[in-house]
């Protein structure tokens, strides 16, 4: 099939290998990928500041161009959450509530787009480390995602998960607020560290490259060894 | 200094006390783990939640028939009911009574209606000694502090921190053991049921076909303030209504595993009236306050009136990541955590307390916790699209419609990637000190840098 795939701004600018890396293992199972040039960012950060006149001059142009997507994968739990539910609220009593409910239907998080929607769960992926996963609180509590990840990551050769206590607190990130309450985000983002420093584990994975990028700031500023990776490139590792 | 201001002092000052963060994380971690084990005792609890959601749903949406219900068979037993369309006019009431009967001395249970209304500062500026005798919260009140928590009044404190506070205000010998801890308020509190005229109470339920509400507790000092003086005051707000007491049935096993991890709470009671004729016991009068304040206009918002659910068993507080880390009296609100955030704004107003709806990562752990299915997290964006629907922020809307335009264009959203890898080198120049406008972000985590080739410069190469 086609699938449309979403990168989000920060992807686009930050983090492009999680982005290549879903191209390639998209690709490897036999799907035609593209990515709209068009369309850079899904709205979120306006929408969660509650400007949401504001959100819909960004979101817009999303929903009109993913209208003749036959199916849309976000590289991001928070994004795909935007995508997938809220813009049903965003676009309500706006004359466009049924494009969004439509487009709704077609969305997934890359993660669960390759499990639930594909069936795969083994990539052929070989990545030598132990890991533990942070489960993004869009992707798990909006979208319900929390099986399929570490059924990817089960598959991955010479890797060893390790469940952190606590897995399904926030790190603290909140978009906005990382900004808006830095001393509640990094007090957040210092729990969460102290419980993946605990697992023993060489790398936090995630499916939302948000989380760890405030995850990761902590860390290289506090010189601790854990590393952050996301899922995708750890799935197209060899 | 406005609420705001005050909000985020607080939490600079606490997010930095690891000793805080240690002792309130290790007490929910406790709460959680016998939580989940409680939880094990209903057949489903997701079902249980549903059937609570609709039973409050079908309560608040027939508010004003079960309110009359209730009030009329109350009356029926000799009740004498007062309503309070604001803090104001039930703190009246409750002085009126307490003035008539020419009482000295008032004994109080737990009641964060009280809280809201600042009851005790309005009964003690009047002159009268008014004693907590929930073991929290007279602890509290002996810190002359609010208290931090609508379940747990006094988490915040360790044993050594309540044995010195009680060898300084009581006089007693320095103990860690909790029992002799709890036998020291125990001595000073029964003289107190002893000699008030008055015993002010709140309500976890009002039970509209009975007319009976039902307070449940864990030490009996609800039963005792309730019993013993002559005249009992019971304070609650009007969506503590429940259409059948059958519905008890779930609501009190619910509200006891939510809110503390219990099975049951040690003492359920339900009231029904004052001393009837023939009877031996019990108050000579009772008045209950049925207080507004504002719910009313919580109840005209379709989008949010599922707040009204809340049964106050605290189990959004004890799964916030936000709560765990700033604590309860950073809030400077009677409803703490993420339902205080919700309602608070409609209760005292968005324009001073919308920040509440702002300090939040938005995760969700108290929408899943919640055993009433309050909708709470998205509420508080609703809250803060109506904070910006009232108050518009310019410049932050201003840079909403710029990046809109930016990210909508793509050559406009290419220059916007090469002009920050342009700049980024220099951003270390002033990084962390008062120049740099991301000091918010880099005051504690480092920035990760522009990609050298963005992904749509590779996609675009690529095709």
């Amino acid at each position: 099939m086609t699938v449309t795939l979403f990168i989000p701004c920060f992807i686009d600018a930050l983090y492009p290998r999680v982005g290549i890396s879903m191209v390639q293992l998209l690709e490897q199972l036999g799907h035609r990928v593209e990515c709209p040039d068009d369309i850079a960012c899904c709205g979120q950060p306006a929408f969660n500041s509650g400007c949401w006149p504001e959100a819909r001059a960004v979101a817009d142009p999303v929903l009109t161009r993913l209208r003749s997507s036959e199916v849309v994968v976000v590289a991001s739990g928070s994004c795909g959450a935007m995508l997938k539910k809220f813009y049903t609220d965003l676009f309500a009593g706006t004359g466009r509530e049924d494009e969004a409910a439509t487009l709704s239907g077609k969305v997934w998080e890359f993660s669960d787009f390759l499990v639930r929607c594909l069936g795969v769960t083994d990539l052929g992926a070989r990545f030598p480390a132990r890991v533990t996963f942070h489960d993004g609180c869009h992707g798990l509590r909006e979208l319900g995602i929390k099986t399929s990840p570490r059924r990817l990551l089960e598959r991955v050769q010479g890797l060893e998960l390790i469940e952190m206590t606590d897995t399904e607190t926030c790190c603290g990130f909140g978009g906005t607020f990382s900004a808006k309450y830095p001393m509640i985000s990094t007090a957040m983002g210092e729990v969460k560290c102290a419980a993946a420093q605990a697992t023993g584990a060489d790398y936090i994975v995630s499916n939302d490259s948000s989380c760890l990028m405030h995850l990761q700031g902590l860390l290289t500023v506090r010189k601790q060894p854990v590393k952050t990776i996301h899922l995708a490139e750890i799935l197209a590792s060899r | 200094m406005t609420a705001a201001h005050q909000f985020l002092e607080q939490a600079r000052r606490i997010t930095r006390d690891l000793r805080h963060r240690g002792l309130i994380q290790t007490a929910l971690r406790k709460y959680e783990v016998k939580r989940d084990e409680k939880k094990l005792a209903f057949p489903d609890w997701e079902s249980a939640r549903q059937a609570a959601a609709e039973v409050k749903w079908d309560a608040i949406n027939h508010l004003d028939s079960y309110l009359e219900e209730f009030v009329a068979r109350l009356e029926a037993r000799g009740t004498r009911v007062h309503w309070a369309s604001t803090a104001a006019e039930a703190r009246d009431a409750i002085l009126g009574v307490v003035r008539d009967r020419k009482a000295k001395s008032i004994i109080k249970s737990k009641a964060m209606t009280a809280e809201e209304i600042h009851l005790n500062d309005a009964l003690e500026k009047e002159g009268y000694e008014v004693v907590e005798s929930d073991l929290g919260e007279y602890i509290v009140q002996l810190r002359h502090e609010p208290p931090y928590h609508i379940v747990f009044p006094a988490m915040h404190l360790t044993r050594d921190e309540i044995s010195d506070l009680f060898h300084r205000e009581l006089g007693s010998a320095q103990t860690r053991e909790p029992e002799e801890l709890t036998m020291i308020a125990r001595r000073v509190l029964r003289q107190k049921y002893i000699t008030a005229d008055v015993g002010i109470t709140g309500a976890n339920f009002a039970v509209a076909e009975t007319g009976m509400i039902s307070i449940t507790e864990n030490e009996g000092n609800a039963r005792l303030t309730a019993a013993l003086p002559r005249t009992m005051i019971t304070l609650l707000g009007i969506e503590k209504v429940i259409p059948a007491l059958e519905d008890l049935a779930l609501f009190l096993p619910m509200l006891a595993t939510a809110g503390a991890g219990q099975t049951l709470t040690g003492y359920n009671t339900m009231y029904s009236g004052p001393r009837q004729p023939g009877e031996a016991d019990g108050p000579e009068e009772w008045h209950v306050v049925l207080l507004d304040n504002r719910r009313t206009e919580l109840l005209a918002d379709p989008e949010q009136r599922d707040a009204l659910h809340c049964i106050r068993c605290g189990a959004c507080l004890n799964v916030c990541p936000i709560f765990r880390n700033v604590g309860g009296h950073t809030y400077g609100t009677a409803y703490s955590g993420p339902i205080g955030s919700v309602i608070t704004p409609h209760l005292r107003g968005l324009k001073d307390w919308k920040h509440l709806s702002g300090a939040s990562s938005l995760c969700g752990a108290c929408t899943e916790a919640c055993p009433v299915k309050i909708d709470l997290h998205h509420h508080l964006l609703q809250n803060r699209r109506n904070a910006v629907v009232e108050d518009a922020p310019v410049l932050e809307r201003l840079a909403y419609r710029l990046f809109a335009v930016v990210a909508n264009h793509p050559t406009l959203w290419q220059f916007a990637k090469e002009l920050g890898r342009t700049f980024q080198p220099f951003h270390r120049w002033i990084l962390r000190t008062k120049l740099d406008p991301a000091k918010a972000w880099t005051a504690t985590r480092d920035v990760p840098p522009m990609a050298e080739m963005s992904f749509k410069e590779w996609w675009r190469t690529r095709q």
